[in-house]
């Protein structure tokens, strides 16, 4: 098992190599050259030849690219040009606000999309199937960022059920522990504060679950559907189990396997769809703040910013890859 | 012993008639597919959407009332989008007019036409530049020995790379780099798209050569290029086709999700709907069907493309078949 | 009264724009306590969705109508709501189905697939049930029990899985017993042991058990009495001897002689049953089997043949019967003649025909034992 894990980070170097070398190479063609992505468009001609000596960049590629990575190893990021501060230091202060919206739009989205996937299988060629399979459709086909404006239009300017914006009400004047706003609430014993961070995140969450819960729905629907045909769900009813057993120990224990493996592909989708939506709502997360750099044209903070993006993602695939072989006995390496 | 031949013979025919039926006479893959989308209810309605899309983009910018850049409102002074004027449905504009005084209905049209083509270009690339990896990487897989498979694994490790970052991010890489520009959304969305092209193809193309076919033309001495070009790729035609359907429907709105960062044309006189919403955005508060009117043309559209696309994976999945 | 008699069962499946498929239509049988009663026919003949039906496990859809009586031990078991059947099921009747591994949920280890059935009908938790467990599968025959417990299906032998569901399915000691094609995913060695362990199984705990199968050979070893079926209702039964020795059907006299026999000189021909299963009449045109068979006369046409019991409970559907014994056996019998003479019993009017060549030519798969593994019924 220990070996497995390792093999498997093994083969995540190349990977991750191949990515920095691709990124090394996507920041010397940003326009403007590499000083750009330190200095940002504004540099004065001297500060940026100032800037190309000491970078070295009249030197040969390799070692350029030896100053890179040892930069990227030291957690060097550079600074941002909107807010002169270190790249990394941004990305601290925000990530938790996107982790809280992404656990958000993930708790709705399996929450609400395996039951009704699992009822739609069930109650197959009923309204409720039918309902369920058009409605997953229509889910992906709209963008994100629309369904998120049109739900911050109706539900939080015109019924004003829930806030438009931010993450939390300023003037409860929260205390700050760890940045995740409901969890901070939640141990400052601040209730108001802890449910205003959650009332925050209602909406932004909703926006962002429509594609993961829409594949959900999609998936869950088909696998129980496939479930319910194989013999061995026949051979507990023929032993007499409860609906409820059957139901739980042979058919969703199985139909969950797959399910399970997607979860971990909409990763990708999460942090795409958290970009726009965080926009929309003013959610002052990681995803907010590239939308942001893209039109300051902050490269520091784009190409610093989708490094880690991308590194998580592929940790988190990694993780996805190896809980798999917990989940299902058979893949497990004896 | 002739009168007995004779009736043998008769019930052998009789026996021979019940043995013909009609389900039994073959019928190609895509025969038999085509004749299960036509009852597929869904099938259908993918199809007509199309239909009238690709209609509308093709003929429509001929018939419209009025030109998609011309700001008429502004200069009858009808529309003020300062002081939040913006009028809407009339007689003579249908949608109404847009935030710079344009008539909506003729962008919308002329629209059509631009998101089809960026629909339709991006899924291109992608599909050109996804296929010829995944179809070199298969291929070397498959048939190419040891270098074979060496070949596959640089290329697939590549592939992997881009799929290290979530689409959208990979999108605004690309495009930051190129600058904003109609012709860097259709680029980035095509390079997105990439990655599934050629796990795609590979996979077919891997899968095909460990069958019996295969082995059995090779060991015929048929060149592996012949094999390759000749019978593999064919065969592998159909997922690929199920999977473009489907990207065109993902790239419309992929595109409209870069037009709303920033990532587009900046200059919004073409009409497109991605960047006929994104605009839209800030007038929603005073006319919110400049936002609608493309939202539903781009839901509708990619809805018309994913039933499509998905009746037709059912159709020619040979499992599904019964 | 039997333990279990089923009652012109019939199952119809209609689907929108097709004529209504009649998978089973009008089996009757009954099964006493300690008796092996064989349902016996090809691929199609409706013999496993009998057993469905019986235990209401056809999965519930729209254009399914099951007809007829199923009554157990008094109580009709068709007519039964949701809760009693689950109640009945596993405790008094029980099944064993055909592919061992397809059979067995893959992510539950055996114990537990065991445990459970004991946790349902008989209330046993923990430890005790794991016991009871590990001693059902040694029971059956599976080595090293305790370990088993905690394995999974894919870990274990065609064989052993087999075994495994029959402890499944004998856990609480149930009074019938029904095995849908129980041996034929498996290799011929096995499938005498698992063979044997019914036979045993059955002598011991006096149950009733339903042999589901198209193979005579599994059949001449285990069944007090066997039901043929063919296109869905019951042309033939009889005790085991009588049956082998002296069918009476057409139907069952070919199966029985397309079986490859070792004493058959060399350079003898298979004989199969000519056509196949889809060449068949619905009943309410004649008997179904008429366009395959060769002792078909004018009569066999227009209406369907009823069912005559003859002696010692041997009856059969057909109004021209083989031959009792007495004249020649070989399947080859009298081709041409039974035309011109329709009698129920043409005793001593049959001239055997000397040439089997032409109807090698006929098309259609061979039938029972030609090849041992065909799919569900």
């Amino acid at each position: 098992m220990f070996r497995f894990i390792v093999r498997r980070l093994l083969q995540l170097i190349p990977t991750l190599l191949g990515l920095s070398i691709l990124l090394f190479i996507w920041l010397r063609r940003l326009p403007g050259g590499p000083e750009t992505a330190i200095l940002g468009e504004r540099g004065t001609p001297e500060s940026r030849a100032a800037i190309r000596r000491n970078l070295g960049l009249d030197e040969p590629i390799l070692i350029q690219y030896g100053r890179f990575m040892k930069r990227m190893l030291r957690l060097d990021l550079g600074v941002s040009t909107s807010t002169r501060r270190e790249v990394t230091t941004e990305f601290l202060q925000r990530f938790p606000g996107t982790v809280e919206l992404t656990v958000t739009a993930l708790i709705i989205a399996i929450g609400v999309g395996i039951p009704l996937g699992y009822l739609a299988a069930r109650k197959r060629g009923r309204f409720l199937d039918h309902a369920s399979v058009g409605g997953s459709l229509i889910g992906i086909c709209i963008p994100v960022f629309f369904l998120a404006y049109v739900l911050k239009a109706i539900f939080a300017e015109n019924l004003n059920w829930f806030p438009s914006s931010g993450r939390q009400d300023p003037t409860i004047g929260a205390t700050r522990v760890t940045n995740f706003f409901v969890l901070d609430g939640l141990l400052t014993r601040e209730w108001d504060a802890a449910f205003d961070a959650i009332w925050h995140l209602v909406l932004p969450g909703i926006a962002l679950a429509s594609i993961p819960l829409a594949i959900i729905v999609r998936i869950t629907r088909a696998s129980v559907l496939e479930v319910l045909g194989e013999d061995y769900v026949r051979t507990a009813e023929s032993k007499g189990l409860t609906e409820a057993v059957v139901r739980r120990r042979h058919v969703l224990r199985n139909a969950l396997l797959p399910v399970a493996t997607s979860i971990g592909l909409l990763a990708g989708s999460l942090l795409s769809g958290a970009v726009l939506t965080e926009t929309v709502f003013a959610f002052n997360g990681i995803g907010a703040f590239v939308a942001e750099s893209i039109s300051n044209r902050d490269y520091p903070v784009l190409m610093g910013f989708i490094m880690i993006i991308a590194l998580v993602y592929v940790l988190v695939n990694l993780l996805v890859d190896l809980s798999y072989s917990f989940i299902d006995p058979r893949v497990r390496v004896r | 012993m002739t009168i007995t031949g004779g009736k043998k013979r008769e019930k052998l025919d009789r026996l021979a008639e019940l043995s013909v039926r009609d389900d039994e006479r073959g019928a190609s893959l895509w025969q038999e597919a085509f004749r299960q989308l036509r009852r597929n209810p869904a099938a259908i309605i993918g199809a007509v959407i199309l239909t009238i899309f690709v209609l509308v983009a093709v003929i429509g910018p001929f018939l419209v009332p009025y030109g998609p850049t011309d700001t008429i409102g502004i200069r009858e002074g009808v529309v003020k989008s300062g002081q939040g004027i913006i009028p809407g449905i009339s007689g003579e504009h249908w949608l109404g007019y847009d935030h710079q005084g344009r008539d909506v209905f003729s962008r919308m049209i002329v629209g059509a036409r631009q998101t089809l083509l960026v629909g339709v270009v991006a899924t291109m690339i992608g599909l050109a530049i996804g296929t010829l990896i995944g179809g070199i990487a298969g291929a070397a897989a498959g048939l190419g020995g040891r270098w074979g498979r060496w070949v596959d694994s640089a290329l697939m490790r590549f592939i992997d790379m881009l799929l290290a970052m979530p689409s959208l991010l990979l999108a605004v890489s690309i495009a930051a780099l190129l600058g904003a520009s109609l012709t860097t959304v259709m680029i980035a969305v095509g390079m997105v798209s990439v990655p599934v092209f050629a796990r795609l193809l590979r996979g077919s193309m891997i899968a095909q050569s460990g069958s019996d076919y295969v082995t059995a033309a090779v060991s015929l001495g048929v060149s592996k290029r012949k094999i390759a070009l000749g019978h593999v790729l064919p065969n592998s035609l159909a997922p690929v086709i199920v999977q473009a359907t489907l990207t065109l429907a993902t790239a419309i709105i992929e595109a409209a999700a870069l037009s709303f960062l920033g990532l587009g044309n900046p200059d919004s006189a073409t009409p497109e709907w991605g960047v006929m919403l994104a605009d839209a955005q800030s007038y929603l508060g005073i006319r919110p069907g400049l936002a609608i009117y493309p939202a539903l043309g781009i839901i509708i559209t990619a809805l018309g493309f994913t039933l499509l696309g998905e009746a037709m994976r059912e159709a020619l999945d040979p499992k599904l078949r019964k | 009264m039997a333990l279990l008699e089923v009652d012109n069962l019939s199952v119809t499946f209609t689907r929108r724009g097709q004529r209504p498929v009649h998978a089973v239509d009008g089996v009757s049988f009954s099964v006493d306590a300690g008796e092996v009663v064989g349902l016996v026919g090809e691929s199609g003949c409706g013999k496993s969705v009998t057993s469905l039906a019986i235990m209401g496990l056809l999965p519930k859809q729209r254009g399914l109508r099951i007809g007829g009586k199923a009554v157990f031990d008094g109580t009709d078991l068709l007519q039964l709501d949701d809760r009693s059947r689950r109640d009945i099921r596993g405790r008094e009747i029980a099944m064993i189905f055909q592919d061992p591994l397809s059979s067995l949920n893959p992510v539950v280890p055996i114990g537990r697939q065991v445990t459970e059935v004991l946790a349902r009908h008989r209330g046993m938790k923990g430890e005790k049930a794991r016991r009871e467990a590990a001693s059902l599968l040694e029971r059956v025959g599976i080595p090293d029990p305790t370990r088993r417990l905690k394995e999974y299906p894919h870990q274990l032998s065609g064989g052993m899985r087999q075994r495994a569901l029959i402890a499944m399915a004998v856990a609480c000691q149930p009074r019938v017993l029904i095995a849908d094609e129980p041996t034929t995913a498996l290799d011929v060695t096995i499938q005498a042991q698992i063979l044997e362990l019914l036979k045993e199984m059955v002598r011991e705990s006096d149950t009733a058990l339903v042999m589901i199968t198209h193979d005579l050979g599994v059949v001449a070893g285990l069944c007090d009495t066997i039901n043929v079926l063919y296109a869905g209702r019951v042309v033939e039964t009889a005790y085991r001897r009588p049956l082998f020795a002296n069918p009476r059907h057409p139907y069952t006299v070919g199966l029985l002689g397309s079986i490859p026999r070792l004493d058959a000189g060399r350079g003898e021909r298979l004989t199969p049953i000519p056509g196949s299963v889809r060449d068949l009449l619905p009943w309410a045109d004649g008997c179904a089997f008429a366009p395959r068979c060769e002792r078909q006369i004018d009569a066999c046409l227009g209406e369907p043949p009823a069912l005559v019991p003859g002696a010692g409970g041997h009856a059969y559907r057909c109004v021209n019967p083989a031959p009792t014994p007495g004249s020649v056996p070989a399947p080859r019998a009298a081709a041409a003649d039974t035309d011109a003479v329709p009698s129920p019993d043409p005793v001593g009017t049959e001239v055997p025909s000397s040439v089997p060549a032409e109807t090698d030519a006929a098309p259609g798969p061979g039938p029972v034992g030609a090849d041992g593994k065909e799919g569900p019924a």
